[in-house]
């Protein structure tokens, strides 16, 4: 244990962290403001009004709602996608030991460390070598490739801690594979697969670089929104559009970390 | 060695055993765990190799081709040529902009982030630790876009920080930064000085998180035994936390360095009209046509961040991860 614990942080390092912490949340904060100002034109501060008239404006707004429909269909495909190999996967590299096996967790790994501009072009060009045009399928297919480490980082953390004991266990007892996946790999392993999801759908719903590539004419909602952002139509929907992303991103999240808090490692380290 | 020579038949299984195709395949499975082993990793395996290493072998593949300047063709004819084009001096200007800006993003995001880990590893217990993660990790994931777009918010001319700046009386602060060439602009959202918050903005957490790791590993009595013998905080500071917390710094920079050679959007949106390796490749494939010089582009990031990667390693970085 550490001898500090009763001294209390020397007050530099006390205002250092606070002013650090506020850069990180303020700017999300004044998010939620703009949501409800009155002014249309430019982001004038202090806020000339407050409304809520610009909810109804993005609730009646056909092409928020199509971007939204089409980002939570790739989302939830992409996840189920990486769900199954992220989890046989990991099931593998951590069952046995063999040769290469370095070489996956780097592959596995190796769509997030390099910049996603990278992966992005890449499909692009491989798209256009190989004739492919541009649908739903193309997006999934990128967005898979990058949400596997998720699941594939979760899943390998929770099989560390689990003893294969246990599962030496239920053979001994008499069950078969099958068996012994269902009733103690599975219920083991199940919070974790699930936290692994939700960031991997976090991760999809919120994806702009890769998508850029992938998407062709159509339009997620972080499409949706660089549109917005470089060719302002209307502001206010824009910081409505803003807010929501930030409100159904954050409760995956929150509900990953309440599944996986007791582990030793959540989550990913990275996008 | 095979099922039936451990089990006898008659031992009571406490579940049905299945019989027919499914228990098959389960004897199989049990009998060679190699064919269970390759059966589990193909599916990852082809879909990443076909997908993903695919693609990446196609586009080096072009970065081999050129185009012809005349027809705007794509020539499929192995050459160097358009490697070359990387040394012109609008490109090396791009390359060496990027790059400038990756290394001060990057000493920004320690000297920020530096602060809340040490705290965090050290001085947070219980439920604050817990806080302190939360605090970290909701920046982390939320919206990428959204953030960029909130620094767009504060950051224009008629935004907060000139309100607040002017409310201090500091506003002549702004237009002195403003009016210095290559940093300023006609308004921060406008200017390199933007593009480069709103990089050490958006990649903060990936600086916090591993910097943490680190500190969280230096044990205690190292400290006590440094001052005991002698040595003034600044001192234990300087030459005990400090160098181990390096090699965390360390890999907490992989990911500032590499997420800003491969950026493009914040540039677009916040900043100067001036290219960086990102947009300049987003705009040779996307307007320009020209595959091969993007391909050759995105080149560069790999090449700087195989070379950063290997120096990482030879620091222990990767044990900080």
């Amino acid at each position: 244990m550490r001898a500090d614990r009763n001294q209390s942080a020397p007050l530099p390092l006390k205002i250092a962290a606070t002013c650090g912490l506020l850069f990180l949340h303020l700017p999300i904060l004044l998010i939620f403001v703009y949501a409800f100002t009155t002014e249309e034109k430019t982001f004038q501060w202090p806020l000339p009004g407050f409304t809520l008239q610009w909810f109804g404006v993005t609730w009646n707004r056909p092409d928020v709602w199509a971007a939204l429909s089409l980002s939570v269909r790739v989302a939830a495909i992409s996840t189920l996608i990486a769900l199954i190999l992220g989890t046989l996967c990991s099931a593998a590299v951590s069952r046995s030991k063999f040769f290469g096996r370095e070489a996956i967790s780097l592959l596995v790994i190796l769509p997030i460390a390099l910049p996603g501009i990278i992966t992005g072009i890449a499909l692009r060009s491989a798209f256009s070598l190989a004739d492919i045009p541009f649908s739903f399928w193309t997006i999934v297919l990128g967005h898979a490739t990058f949400c596997v480490v998720v699941v594939y980082n979760n899943a390998v953390a929770r099989f560390r801690r689990t003893s294969g004991s246990m599962i030496e266990a239920s053979y001994d007892l008499g069950a078969d594979g099958f068996q012994t996946f269902r009733h103690v790999v599975l219920p083991n392993i199940a919070t974790a697969l699930l936290a692994g999801g939700m960031l991997a759908f976090a991760l999809s719903f919120d994806e702009v670089i890769v998508t850029t590539f992938t998407a062709g004419q159509q339009q997620t909602v972080p499409i949706w929104m660089l549109e917005e952002l470089i060719r302002p139509r209307q502001r206010p929907v824009t910081n409505v559009v803003a807010m929501v992303v930030v409100l159904v991103t954050l409760l995956p999240i929150l509900f990953a970390y309440y599944l996986t808090r007791d582990g030793d490692q959540i989550a990913g380290s990275g996008k | 060695m095979t099922l039936a020579a451990t089990h006898p038949p008659s031992a009571p299984a406490i579940l049905p055993s299945s019989g027919g195709m499914r228990g098959a395949l389960a004897d199989l499975f049990w009998r060679r765990p190699r064919f269970l082993l390759v059966l589990m990793l193909a599916p990852p395996l082809l879909w990443l190799g076909i997908v993903y290493i695919g693609s990446l072998i196609a586009l080096l593949m072009q970065s081999f081709f050129s185009i012809d300047e005349f027809s705007g063709l794509i020539d499929r004819h192995v050459t160097l040529k358009t490697y070359g084009d990387l040394f012109q001096a609008a490109n090396l200007d791009i390359i060496i902009r990027t790059v400038v800006m990756a290394a001060l993003v990057t000493l920004a995001s320690v000297a920020v982030a530096f602060p809340i880990a040490y705290y965090a590893a050290r001085y947070a217990r219980g439920r604050w630790k817990a806080l302190f993660y939360l605090a970290v990790m909701l920046p982390l994931w939320s919206s990428y876009l959204v953030k960029v777009y909130a620094w767009k918010l504060i950051l224009a001319k008629e935004g907060i920080l000139t309100w607040l700046l002017a409310r201090l009386h500091l506003g002549w602060l702004l237009d002195g930064w403003l009016a210095l060439p290559y940093v300023g602009g006609s308004s921060l959202s406008v200017s390199a000085t933007g593009t480069f918050i709103a990089f050490v903005y958006v990649w903060l957490p990936f600086m916090i998180l591993p910097v943490q790791a680190a500190l969280e590993r230096v044990p205690n009595n190292l400290v006590e035994a440094s001052s005991d013998l002698g040595a003034s905080p600044g001192q234990t500071f300087r030459t005990v936390l400090f160098p181990l917390a390096l090699p965390g710094i360390v890999a907490g920079s992989i990911f500032t360095f590499s997420l800003t050679l491969g950026d493009y959007i914040i540039p677009q949106i916040i900043g100067t009209s001036r290219l960086f390796i990102g947009m300049a490749v987003y705009a040779q494939q996307g307007t320009a046509g020209n595959i091969p010089l993007a391909a050759a582009f995105t080149v560069v990031p790999i090449v700087i961040m195989g070379f950063y990667l290997w120096g990482a390693k030879r620091m222990g970085a990767f044990d900080a991860l």
